[in-house]
């Protein structure tokens, strides 16, 4: 196996020490360890800690406008700087100074050991989280390795799939290349922070969840409403609605950031412990939840499509939109209900995602846009059940890619995929050879 | 609130190399998507491909500039053929799938940690414009009037830049009023009709596509000639903007594209001054100033919106000439 202390490289153990700094900032103000100029206005402060335990002495370089400025952490494991602008300033942990068989890890992030912040309300200091994880990695075996990461990469899947269907669907009935569809997942997760919170409304999650998915099929019957209906009638080509999408998507995106801001943050609820399962498979509590909920739901939801009157209708106009409105189909209708119940779906697939990362970004649909793209081709464009199959595989080969190359190249390993297929199978698993063109 | 230094600002950016990097990336694209119809959502993957070719060609191979441009030049030939070979046989949306795939695959393969001696990952690379500085041929001193000054470094890049925009926008209206751009017209508006007449509708369009794949990449090296190569810059965000400004403009004109760059960025940095200024001064009291700097990132997106349903033309654009591919 490879070196272990390099930043960047698989983690066996996805998960890890969670600094949940944001939601607990007035903690920060307590001892102040080394901080430059205490009377600058715009504070940058974290804790280093790992599985609950401060680590002390870890070296923090801030650079930024002001210049650089060094800090240690305390035997508290916090750390505090003052800087004097509210501009982008660069933090970096130095890896060197952690503990054996401790380092940085975070999934998500190219680079774990530098993070960009910008502090923006005076004297309120700026929350900075490192992803803290066991460094020690060589005594998992690869096999064993490869049975967690599979497992991993179903549920990655099967949120995955959840979001591809209606992506899938909207493509079928409508011929939309839904760009915004990343938004949409995004939204799911932004509403239940925004309800379930303890910043915000903090509602309990049993009504926060369910609130934000009705919500978020909401949002898809306003879409309808506002922009899709009135193009339908406009009788508007697919790339204009394409581009309109991309348009609605970049809208939609800053409009979060200008919310949210453009730091992570948690849902309540999300808990690094991992209980054993079967063998070498360790999941979280929220994992196995989560898995459990999409599966039922995509049961359900293939239930309604083979089996109900709008299901139905829905797949015969996929088939042929002329025809079925011939046959006496509401098209108008069946389409309004396709983007609530794909609205829905993404806003669903945004909170099991927001559990999974984890944490919610303003960017986060965007960063599996494509990955959702890919399963939707792979299976077949326009085919819901082609999505799922796509969904699953993408979210298979994104897990369990990262044993064989850098963890930062796993969606890249997903999109090459993609073109591979498309050069081998245009049409997908499940697609019709005419439907390509 | 400070009117004229935020005239003075937007006015200035008229003539930036940003302004002039993305007007070379738009009369690229308007290649692609105006004249041949081709949906290339991969112009953030040519630009890096210039960019990066560039940086990579002096800092690893120690080229000079101009020979460091061309082989970026020329990496972006290799880049387009690899995408037009598979796609464009296929319906248009698959070349758009992979196209903005390839670019997402490249960005993270120039983003990744295992190329660092490279491609420098999340810091990017610079330091590379010793030898472009070096061959400056003004000598030291303040140039310009107005908003626009500039020294001998500034100006150097903004010069290569503008003659590099107006050979390509030449060369663009001479193909494109030859019978080889009445061709490729031709396929925008019926690929069938075309075939029929026995034309061989895949080479012009993988033409096509090289052709404005290598101008898009010299907005690339552009954009990085004074200064540096920053992966984060080569996000599909910057895809979609070029896609606005080419829509502005007008996709199917020759100098569309170059106004649509132009206005695009005076009002960026017009809004990008002019929303913090009112948020200081207390005109908008539910506003922060970061979020005020998110506004005109929001509007780009209702803009494009806006602009595809109302004005597929866009400015200089007829509207009759501009039916978006079926």
């Amino acid at each position: 196996m490879r070196s272990t202390t390099r930043l960047g490289w698989p983690a066996a153990h996805r998960a890890l020490a969670l600094l949940l700094l944001a939601l607990g900032m007035l903690a920060l103000l307590g001892p102040v360890q080394a901080s430059a100029a205490e009377d600058d206005p715009y504070k940058i402060a974290g804790n280093v800690q790992f599985e609950g335990e401060a680590i002390e002495g870890v070296t923090i370089t801030v650079d930024g406008p002001g210049g650089a400025q060094v800090v240690e952490t305390g035997p508290d494991g916090r750390w505090n700087v003052g800087v004097p602008e509210a501009a982008e300033y660069t933090v970096t942990l130095d890896v060197d100074t952690l503990p054996e068989g401790v380092t940085l890890d975070d999934p998500e992030d190219d680079s774990p050991e530098t993070k960009e912040v910008t502090p923006n309300v005076p004297f309120a200091p700026k929350a900075v989280n490192f992803f803290i994880g066991e460094g020690d990695r060589e005594s998992t075996a690869f096999g064993a390795q490869l049975a967690q990461r599979l497992v991993q990469g179903v549920n990655f899947g099967l949120m995955l799939g959840l979001a591809a269907v209606g992506l899938s669907l909207v493509y079928g009935t409508t011929g939309i290349s839904n760009f915004a569809h990343g938004e949409m997942v995004t939204f799911g997760a932004v509403m239940a922070l925004w309800i379930g919170g303890t910043a915000f409304i903090g509602a309990s999650l049993w009504i926060a969840l369910p609130a934000a998915i009705l919500i978020s099929g909401l949002f898809g019957l306003l879409m309808d409403v506002v922009i899709w209906r009135p193009l339908r009638h406009r009788s508007v080509g697919v790339v204009q609605l394409m581009i309109v999408s991309i348009g609605l998507s970049l809208a939609i995106r800053y409009l979060f950031q200008y919310f949210i801001g453009g730091g992570t943050e948690q849902l309540p609820g999300s808990s690094p412990e991992r209980i054993d399962i079967v063998g070498p498979i360790r999941m979280t509590k929220v994992d196995l939840i989560s898995m459990g909920i999409a599966i039922a739901v995509i049961v359900a939801f293939a239930l309604w499509l083979l089996y109900s009157r709008l299901g139905k209708a829905t797949r015969a106009i996929s088939d042929n939109p002329g025809l079925a409105a011939a046959s006496g189909i509401d098209v108008d209708f069946v389409v309004r209900v396709v983007w609530v119940v794909a609205a829905a779906l993404a806003g669903l697939a945004g909170i099991l995602y927001a559990y999974y990362r984890p944490g919610i970004k303003w960017d986060m649909g965007t960063q599996v846009l494509l990955l959702m793209f890919a399963a939707v081709t792979l299976g077949g464009l326009g085919t819901a059940f082609g999505a799922l199959i796509g969904a699953l595989i993408i979210g298979i080969i994104v897990e369990t890619s990262s044993l064989f190359i850098p963890a930062d190249l796993r969606f890249a390993s997903a999109l090459a995929i993609l073109i591979i297929i498309l050069l081998v199978r245009p049409q997908g698993i499940l697609g019709r050879r005419e439907r390509i063109g | 609130m400070d009117w004229s230094q935020i005239l003075n600002q937007s006015a200035s950016s008229i003539i930036s190399t940003t302004t002039i990097a993305y007007a070379l990336a738009a009369v690229g694209l308007g290649v692609h998507f105006g004249q041949a119809g081709l949906l290339n959502m991969g112009v953030a993957g040519f630009m890096a491909v210039g960019a990066y070719g560039y940086a990579i060609s002096i800092l690893s191979f120690g080229f000079p500039w101009w020979l460091a441009a061309l082989t970026a030049l020329f990496a972006s030939v290799v880049f387009a053929l690899i995408l037009g070979i598979p796609t464009l046989r296929l319906r248009g949306d698959y070349l758009a799938i992979v196209t903005i795939a390839a670019a997402e695959v490249l960005r993270l393969l120039l983003l990744t940690v295992a190329f660092d001696d490279v491609t420098g990952s999340a810091d990017g690379l610079f330091g590379f414009s010793g030898s472009f500085q070096d061959s400056n041929p003004f000598p030291d001193g303040e140039y310009g009037f107005g908003p626009w000054q500039f020294n001998e470094t500034t100006l150097w890049p903004v010069v290569v830049g503008v003659f590099l925009l107006a050979l390509s926008v030449l060369l663009v209206w001479a193909l494109m009023r030859s019978p080889w751009g009445r061709v490729l017209r031709g396929i925008r508006e019926d690929e069938d009709a075309v075939r029929a007449l026995g034309k061989n509708v895949f080479a012009y369009k993988m033409q096509a596509l090289v052709l404005g794949g290598v101008i898009i990449a010299a907005g690339g090296i552009v954009y990085t000639l004074g200064s540096n190569a920053s992966p984060g810059v080569y996000v599909t965000s910057l895809t979609f903007f070029v896609y606005t400004i080419v829509l502005l403009g007008g996709a199917a004109t020759i100098f569309g594209p170059v106004l649509g760059s132009v206005l695009f960025w005076v009002l960026q940095y017009f809004l990008s001054n002019l929303m913090p200024a009112l948020v200081d001064a207390g005109v908008l009291p539910f506003m922060t100033a970061n979020q005020a700097g998110m506004v005109r990132f929001i509007l780009v997106g209702v803009g494009l919106m806006l602009l595809v349903v109302f004005m597929p033309q866009g400015i200089m654009g007829n509207k009759k000439e501009m039916t978006f591919v079926k």
